[in-house]
């Protein structure tokens, strides 16, 4: 449009763009409008949780609400040796106050997550007080011994501030010396990293024998007349839509020593009764169960990808003299690799997220990192541990989340 | 898919070889599911064939496994509790799903990608993770251990996928039809119901089918902020595989395939309508 | 119970006021209350059952559901307490965790003079129970014994294995093992295997090197054993053949002997006892008071007995059970306190458990991934 055109107006005089904009400004109004309910809604019930799952996982409240005479009295601490007098009457009035209250258990909890016999020297002591004269230094140092040690009193000083880096040290198998640095558990304490390692490959191998068995189904269904096609989907679509603790019941029903498949063998005579395999509450099941429940996670987006690939691409390769393998590996697998990409990705999210299945046929071997947060949350009650190690899944998770969302984008996910 | 005629002996043998290898596939996607069927009607407490039911005995077969199921308080309750839940989450997570897809298919929808990928999340976050993180919230807010905080939390997880489902449907929707009906003299309303909905329909329900199963097959969430009223189905199968592995699971187990297969006969029926609807006709 | 229910009443602030409530009290009894009561599941809820909960509901008119959470007690009573809404009225509960959830303020300090009923000859509860059982929060039920059972079918009639040693003696007794997947029991057992003395164990545990020499006699055996996770694994493990040995409740052993003839038999030797028994959520002392005096009195815990093997916690009981509810055979040989099975006892060291379970756990969970 050039300056000296008069610009266009509608029928009551507002210049066009102007009405345009206004227009755009509306619907745009109108389509947030629309969608809000449901942000406000899953801001609430969803966002809003997990955010204050991750702040558990540094808070560190207990020592700084229920012994605040305590730190206070340290603060002028030398750090050389076990504190004075006025320090262990700040220690006892906290303590006799958090006994009158019945509210020293998760002090007591925190500090022995750190430190073992933390728990009991506090609970046992607090028991105690009620008889307990001064000087309170040699009483309490009478009463339980780690009281005269000074590296209780560093940890004490130590988790006085708010917030906390020994829960992710602590999920990454690292720990805190007394005097702050950051080194290695003891060998005989390591078990995190090497089940977030042991999910990872575990979960690249499911990734892997899905995408093995599902690329000749996809090809088949995307090949096949729609006709045919539509009844095969079905039966990649009736385990999709079954429970999945049906289907993990029925991998125990196959999988275990007196199950279908063992029975079978020992029948046909390919394995002696007293031999039968093991192929259950080992990695064996952990990785037939999900990759069969996954399955369809990988068949589905390949063959919206390679339905799109038109067949005479392959004819004319094949006119032009190609050989079947070269041309599929030339031309018609470069083609799928969008599918591939998507598949893959979707499966390896699902599958390091997995809790359900290793936990009823992975066994000691099969387990994931997410029954190591379960049992935080329910046996061990670390919760502060539970929230560190489900932070750092979630951070994996989300980063393979975006590159899924940068290469193949949410919106075109499919669904059946 | 037609072999080619000018496809070579090698290429024939290799095609059959394919198509065995298919065969195999989907004996693995398909068999499992069939294998607990019969085992379901064990007359004996295992988890494997008998000898009777090898032969075809009648001995070996019995229903009483079916009726431990039916005549158990727990299982029933429990089923109750599934439906209660998974049909209040549903409608829920359909209302406010249907109706944010209604605005992110607009063309103007601002910050699409980012929202559409928050919509999402809650399929792709680890359920232990959404388990735990809504155990702490509804705990605070008073809502763990109630039915209103299943429902909820249920409504959250269902929402991807009638978010997914409508989105798609809409975004294949013709929108001359709306003008062509305007065009033909109908007001805005009666354009909704007689073109809109009819064509939008089948995605909704599907997408409703989708979080209906989904809060159904929950054990995660349920595990972590249900409280004993609200044991669902799927809480007392994954304790009942835990604890004491009886064939009463089977049983379960086969009725919860009848039903998917119920479901995916809906859900194909309503694929159908709607490309009929739309057009489409199935090549 | 209704001596109970009106000297609490009393114990109130004002005459008036206690008049009034004793009415409610009464109306209360009538209105027929539901109690939420959460233990172990299987054989033993169906002991309590029939021995408490039963005779109860038929009396009071009350209803009473059971709830098979006292294996995560701890963290509900947790998560119910911070939502402000606890749904449980009584727990079943081991001692240690009632440790913790007593220290957290997340259930009733118990006055057991106060609450509990009497011995028939006039004893108070304080003296009528085990000697030290009495924890600030806890009203013990029964004595249970963490036992290694076997299959009599897998060893030659003349070798049977009888001893701690034999379960960790390959050579002489060979087959798998069962073991429960904790820490608890298995380095108690590997240390009394090793020679070490029974009051030294948690002594030793203490250290590092006791806990590097239970590994390394568990260490022997770690090829060899399959870890269960649920109390009804063990017996299934052992009738189905997959183990030789198992370690296991001493209850569920003797319900499957004796309710389904299964050929199984006990080593008593090294038992590692312990108690089971009642707390009450913060704030529900009231609603369950009148149970709970009439639940753990001396013929109530005789009654339990009669159903499943474990001891009952009273001393006054202990004269009082009799023969099996349906078997009829005698009881008392099968209770982990009868004196020949009682004689290298070892008792659970819960404060050591409280103070350790963490560190020896991750410890534990990083040997069996070697």
């Amino acid at each position: 449009m050039s300056d000296s055109a008069a610009p266009l107006t509608t029928a009551d005089g507002v210049p066009l763009k102007v009405s345009l904009r206004r227009a755009v400004r509306r619907s745009k109004f109108k389509a947030l409008l629309l969608v809000s309910p449901l942000l406000l809604f899953l801001g609430v019930a969803f966002v809003i949780p997990i955010f204050e799952m991750l702040s558990r996982s540094v808070a560190n409240p207990e020592v700084s609400t229920h012994l605040p005479r305590t730190v206070a009295a340290l603060e002028n601490w030398d750090r050389r040796e076990v504190p004075d007098e006025p320090v262990f009457e700040a220690l006892v009035e906290d303590l006799r106050e958090g006994q009158a209250a019945r509210n020293l258990g998760l002090l007591a909890s925190r500090l022995n997550y750190e430190r073992s016999g933390m728990r009991s020297a506090i609970n046992r002591t607090a028991r105690g007080l009620g008889s307990m004269e001064p000087p309170y230094r040699e009483a309490m140092i009478d009463a339980n011994a780690r009281w005269g040690e000074l590296d209780t009193w560093k940890l004490i000083e130590r988790e006085s501030s708010p917030f906390t880096m020994s829960y992710y040290l602590a999920a990454l198998d690292r720990q805190l010396t007394p005097d702050g640095e950051i080194t290695m558990a003891p060998d005989n304490q390591q078990i995190h990293v090497s089940l977030f390692w042991r999910t990872f490959w575990m979960s690249g191998l499911i990734t892997l024998m899905t995408l093995l068995l599902g690329y000749p189904i996809a090809f088949l269904l995307a090949n096949l007349p729609l006709r045919h096609s539509n009844l095969l989907m079905i039966l990649v679509l009736l385990p999709f839509w079954t429970s999945l603790l049906v289907r993990t019941t029925t991998w125990i029903a196959i999988l275990q020593s007196q199950g279908v498949l063992n029975d079978l063998m020992v029948f046909l005579g390919v394995i002696a009764d007293e031999a039968r395999w093991q192929m259950i509450h080992n990695k064996i099941g952990t990785v037939v169960a999900m990759t069969h429940i996954l399955l369809p996670f990988m068949i589905l987006p390949l063959y919206s990808v390679m339905k799109t690939i038109p067949p005479s691409y392959m004819r004319a390769a094949r006119s032009l003299g190609g050989r079947p393998f070269l041309c599929f590996r030339r031309i018609y697998f470069p083609l799928t690799i969008p599918g591939i990409a998507a598949g893959g990705i979707l499966v390896f999210i699902l599958s390091i997220g997995y809790y359900i299945t290793p936990a009823l046929v992975g066994g000691q071997s099969g387990r994931f990192i997410t029954n190591y947060i379960a049992y935080h949350m329910q046996t061990s009650l670390n919760w502060g541990l539970a929230a560190a190690i489900a932070s750092i899944l979630l951070c994996v998770v989300v980063v393979f989340y975006l590159v899924f969302n940068r290469l193949v984008g949410v919106d075109k996910v499919k669904l059946g | 898919m037609a072999i080619p005629s000018y496809a070579t002996r090698g290429e024939r043998i290799w095609h059959y070889v394919f198509l065995g290898l298919c065969t195999l596939i989907f004996l693995f996607l398909i068999g499992p599911l069939l294998v607990i069927i019969p085992l379901s009607f064990n007359a004996q407490p295992y988890f494997t064939f008998t000898q009777e039911m090898l032969t075809f005995d009648p001995q070996g077969y019995s229903l009483r496994w079916y009726q431990d199921f039916f005549t158990s308080s727990r299982w029933l309750n429990a089923i109750k509790n599934s439906f209660i839940i998974g049909i209040a989450s549903t409608i829920l997570a359909t209302v406010l799903g249907t109706i944010a897809a209604l605005g992110l298919s607009s063309r103007h929808m601002p910050a699409r990608g980012v929202i559409m990928a928050l919509l999402i999340s809650p399929m792709i976050v680890p359920l232990i993770i959404s388990a735990a993180a809504m155990f702490f919230f509804f705990s605070r807010i008073n809502l763990a251990q109630t039915y209103l905080g299943v429902i909820l939390a249920h409504t959250a997880l269902g929402i991807p996928f009638v978010v997914i489902t409508v989105t798609a449907t809409l975004s294949s929707f013709d929108t001359t039809l709306i003008r062509a009906a305007h065009s033909l003299g109908a007001n805005p309303t009666r354009t909704f119901f007689k073109v809109v909905l009819p064509l939008v329909t089948p995605g909704v329900v599907s997408g409703a089918l989708f979080a209906f199963i989904t809060s159904f097959d929950e054990v995660v969430v349920v595990l972590f902020i249900a409280g004993p009223e609200q044991r669902t189905m799927p809480i007392q199968m994954w304790s009942g595989i835990r604890e004491q592995i009886s064939p009463t699971i089977l049983a379960v187990a086969t009725l919860l395939v009848l039903l998917s297969m119920l479901l995916l006969a809906t859900l194909e029926l309503l694929r159908r309508r709607g490309e009929r609807l739309r057009g489409v006709t199935p090549g | 119970m209704k001596k109970r229910g009106t000297s609490s009443v009393i114990k109130g602030s004002s005459i008036a006021f206690a008049g009034l409530s004793a009415l409610a009290l009464a109306v209360g009894a009538q209105a027929q209350q539901t109690l939420n009561i959460v233990s172990w599941g299987g054989a033993y809820t169906m002991s309590q059952q029939r021995a408490y909960h039963d005779p109860w509901m038929e009396q009071t008119g009350d209803e009473i559901i059971n709830i098979d959470q006292s294996g995560n007690a701890l963290a509900g009573l947790r998560s119910q307490s911070q939502a402000g809404n606890v749904t449980w009225d009584l727990v079943d509960m081991l001692p240690a965790d009632a440790m913790i959830a007593c220290a957290e303020g997340l259930i009733e300090p118990i006055d057991h003079d106060e609450l509990l009923a009497e011995a028939p000859d006039g004893t108070p509860p304080s003296e009528d129970f085990i000697d030290g059982s009495l924890t600030e929060c806890y009203i013990p039920q029964i004595v249970y014994s963490n036992i290694v059972a076997f299959n009599t079918g897998m060893f030659p009639e003349d070798d049977q294995p009888s001893t701690i040693e034999d379960v960790f003696d390959l050579e002489n007794y060979p087959g798998q093992r069962a073991l429960m997947r904790r820490p608890i029991n298995n380095l108690e057992w590997a240390l009394l295997a090793d020679g070490v003395d029974h009051d030294d164990v948690y002594d030793m545990l203490e250290t590092e090197e006791g806990i590097e020499r239970a590994f390394a006699k568990l260490d022997t055996i770690k090829d060899h054993v399959i870890w269960w996770e649920e109390g009804a694994q063990p017996p299934q493990l052992l009738a189905d053949r997959e183990v030789a040995f198992a370690s296991a409740y001493n209850g569920r052993i003797f319900d499957a002997m004796i309710s389904e003839n299964q050929p199984f038999e006990i080593i008593w030797d090294a038992q590692v006892f312990e108690l089971d028994g009642w707390v009450v959520p913060a704030g529900k002392l009231d609603k369950v008071a009148d149970y709970l005096y009439w639940a753990t009195d001396t013929q109530r815990l005789a009654d339990q007995a009669r159903y499943i093997s474990y001891g009952p916690a009273r001393l006054s009981s202990s004269a009082e059970v009799s023969t099996h509810a349906e078997a009829g055979i005698d009881m008392a040989p099968h209770m982990p306190t009868y004196p020949e099975n009682f004689a290298t006892a070892l008792q659970k060291d819960d404060e050591f458990w409280v103070d350790y379970l963490d560190e020896l756990s991750q410890r534990f969970d990083a040997w069996l991934a070697q």
